[in-house]
């Protein structure tokens, strides 16, 4: 169970964030974000669990665990996979209220908003949308 | 364009890149270096001005209109076919087509010639292709049941042309090819390739996208029946382009589009279609396009070419030199005959990390499968690669930026 909330997540990336005033600075620091992300189970990474991306690839599982979701992932691209460790920090081990309080807005804040975009085709967004989209659905559960 | 030359050059980059506003900034707080040129080049200030002059002064929609602007506005835009004509060295002005670049001008060549083929026909085209010369012919493979044949390419990542003979048959109706490969930036036989598929009778398209901005085309010398450029790729506007044909196929084939100044009468029991090229140009066209490509073509018709040529020359072979160094990086696309495209994979390192720690650097590369997969799933580059496509207006400063960074980024991904 995580410590802290999404929110207070979100302002210590952000703190961490501003520590670097290059963003060759910040990549390194999200490529080392990656590398420290848990293995994905090898026999997970497979079509049913990819999200498609132009020029990256989203391998990505969730599952409920005490109302609060477990998140797994990776990526064949470096960068990505330190973007999925990030957006974990944020959604990982949550509640689905506080997933669904919590929009990939901060990314923008961030300035990362371009590596979600159509044009970047990561499968990042495909992988967010899901985390909404699991928080959603186990709300209408009874 | 060809040859690494012995002699340096006098060609003076700093003057001319002083003409493009756009490379004077800095992107994530280093000076931009633009190595996308493959994808879209920057325009010059006299294509800005040009554009920017038909707005506030001349904007009217051309072709019959009685008033002044009309007048005037048609008057450019027709300049401007005949300035893509003697860009092209076609030999008349009618054998110019506006189209929206390259993807229209292909797709209207298998629209209207298409509607001449049956199942069992077959076109040429080669591994080579973008994609915007191989979907609109598997579109009239999935339409009418044609076949699509290839010519294979080598491992250096040219055309085999010893291929060729067995390839064309007698239910070939079509060769098309490009003139310069967007993601390896191989320089094809095209002169040669028409030659033999004329031998046969068969008519052949070239697929000019990337041939026009390194130099003058001439599709007389070439001897194609077809050839596609987009303006943007050669320091023009977005959205323009044309479509050079034969004239004795633009008054055989069917009109692509139907619509206004396509037409010369219109009654409900018939039409009768304008002769070409209004033919094949249905509707308001992109009119400040075509003055924007008049004023890029004639600028870059008014260059010092041999120099430029060798200058880029010298480009290629500098970038080509300095990345090889680079441990675990592989070259995609070595061909003798290249424009300046540096297309490489690292060993252990995704393209799309590459391309965005070159962006954190302010160096503007493009990554992935360049609107090529079938060739680099050949070349052994599957998720794609890390292409630096260079113009004339780069210099030796961007290069050296170029392998520098693209150290770092190395360091910063093993």
């Amino acid at each position: 169970m995580p410590n802290i909330t999404p929110q207070d997540a979100i302002a210590e990336l952000k703190s961490e964030f501003a520590f670097f005033d290059d963003w060759t600075d910040r990549y390194q620091y999200i490529i080392d974000m990656g590398k420290a992300l848990p293995a994905f189970p090898a026999d997970k990474q497979d079509d049913a669990h990819k999200f498609y991306g132009c020029q990256s690839q989203v391998w990505f599982d969730a599952e409920w665990q005490n109302n609060r979701l477990m998140l797994q992932g990776t990526s064949d691209a470096a960068i990505v996979k330190g973007l999925i460790a990030l957006l974990f920090r944020v959604y990982g081990q949550q509640t689905a209220d506080e997933i669904l309080a919590t929009t990939p807005d901060f990314l923008d804040d961030m300035g990362l908003k371009t590596h979600l975009s159509t044009n970047r085709a990561t499968g990042l967004m495909g992988m967010i949308q899901k985390i909404q989209t699991l928080a959603a659905e186990s709300k209408k559960t009874p | 364009m060809m040859d690494t030359p012995n002699t340096a050059s006098t060609f003076d980059v700093e003057a001319l890149r002083g003409q493009f506003p756009a490379l004077q900034q800095t992107v994530n707080g280093k000076p931009l270096v633009y190595l996308d040129n493959a994808a879209t080049t920057q325009k010059p200030l006299c294509v800005i001005d040009a554009v920017n002059q038909f707005y506030r002064l001349d904007n009217a929609n051309i072709h019959r209109g009685v008033h002044a602007l009309s007048a005037r506005a048609t008057e450019h835009y027709e300049a401007a076919r005949e300035q893509i004509r003697h860009s092209l060295n076609a030999a008349a002005v009618e054998e110019i087509v506006f189209v929206r670049g390259t993807t229209e001008a292909i797709n209207l060549v298998a629209a209207s010639f298409g509607q001449r083929l049956k199942a069992g026909d077959e076109i040429l085209i080669s591994a080579l292709e973008h994609h915007a010369n191989i979907v609109p012919w598997h579109m009239l493979r999935e339409r009418i049941g044609i076949v699509l044949k290839v010519i294979p390419v080598t491992d250096l990542g040219a055309l085999d042309l010893s291929a060729l003979p067995a390839l064309i048959t007698s239910r070939t109706r079509l060769v098309a090819v490009n003139h310069v490969s967007n993601a390896l930036g191989t320089i094809n036989p095209v002169q040669e390739i028409c030659a033999q598929a004329h031998a046969h009778g068969v008519p052949v398209l070239v697929d000019g996208a990337q041939g026009l901005p390194h130099g003058l085309v001439d599709v007389q010398a070439m001897g194609c029946d077809f050839y596609a450029m987009s303006g943007h790729k050669a320091f023009g506007p977005s959205g323009v382009g044309a479509l050079y044909a034969r004239r004795p196929w633009l008054d055989e084939l069917p009109p692509y589009q139907g619509g206004g100044d396509m037409i010369e009468t219109v009654c409900f029991d018939a039409v009768r279609y304008a002769p070409p090229p209004a033919k094949f140009e249905a509707g308001t066209p992109n009119i400040e396009g075509a003055i924007g490509l008049k004023a890029a073509l004639a600028w870059h018709a008014g260059l010092d070419w041999p120099s430029i040529t060798a200058y880029e020359a010298q480009l290629l072979a500098a970038a080509t030199a300095g990345l090889k160094e680079i441990p675990g990086l592989r070259i995609i696309g070595t061909a003798a005959c290249k424009v300046p495209v540096v297309s490489f994979v690292i060993a252990g390192c995704h393209p799309h990390d590459i391309g965005t720690l070159l962006d954190a650097m302010g160096i503007a590369v493009r990554t992935g499968q360049h609107c090529a997969m079938p060739v680099l799933a050949q070349l052994g580059a599957p998720s794609g690669t890390v292409r630096a496509s260079f113009a004339f207006y780069n210099n030796t400063d961007e290069v050296t930026a170029l392998i520098r960074a693209v150290h770092r980024a190395h360091a910063l991904l093993s």
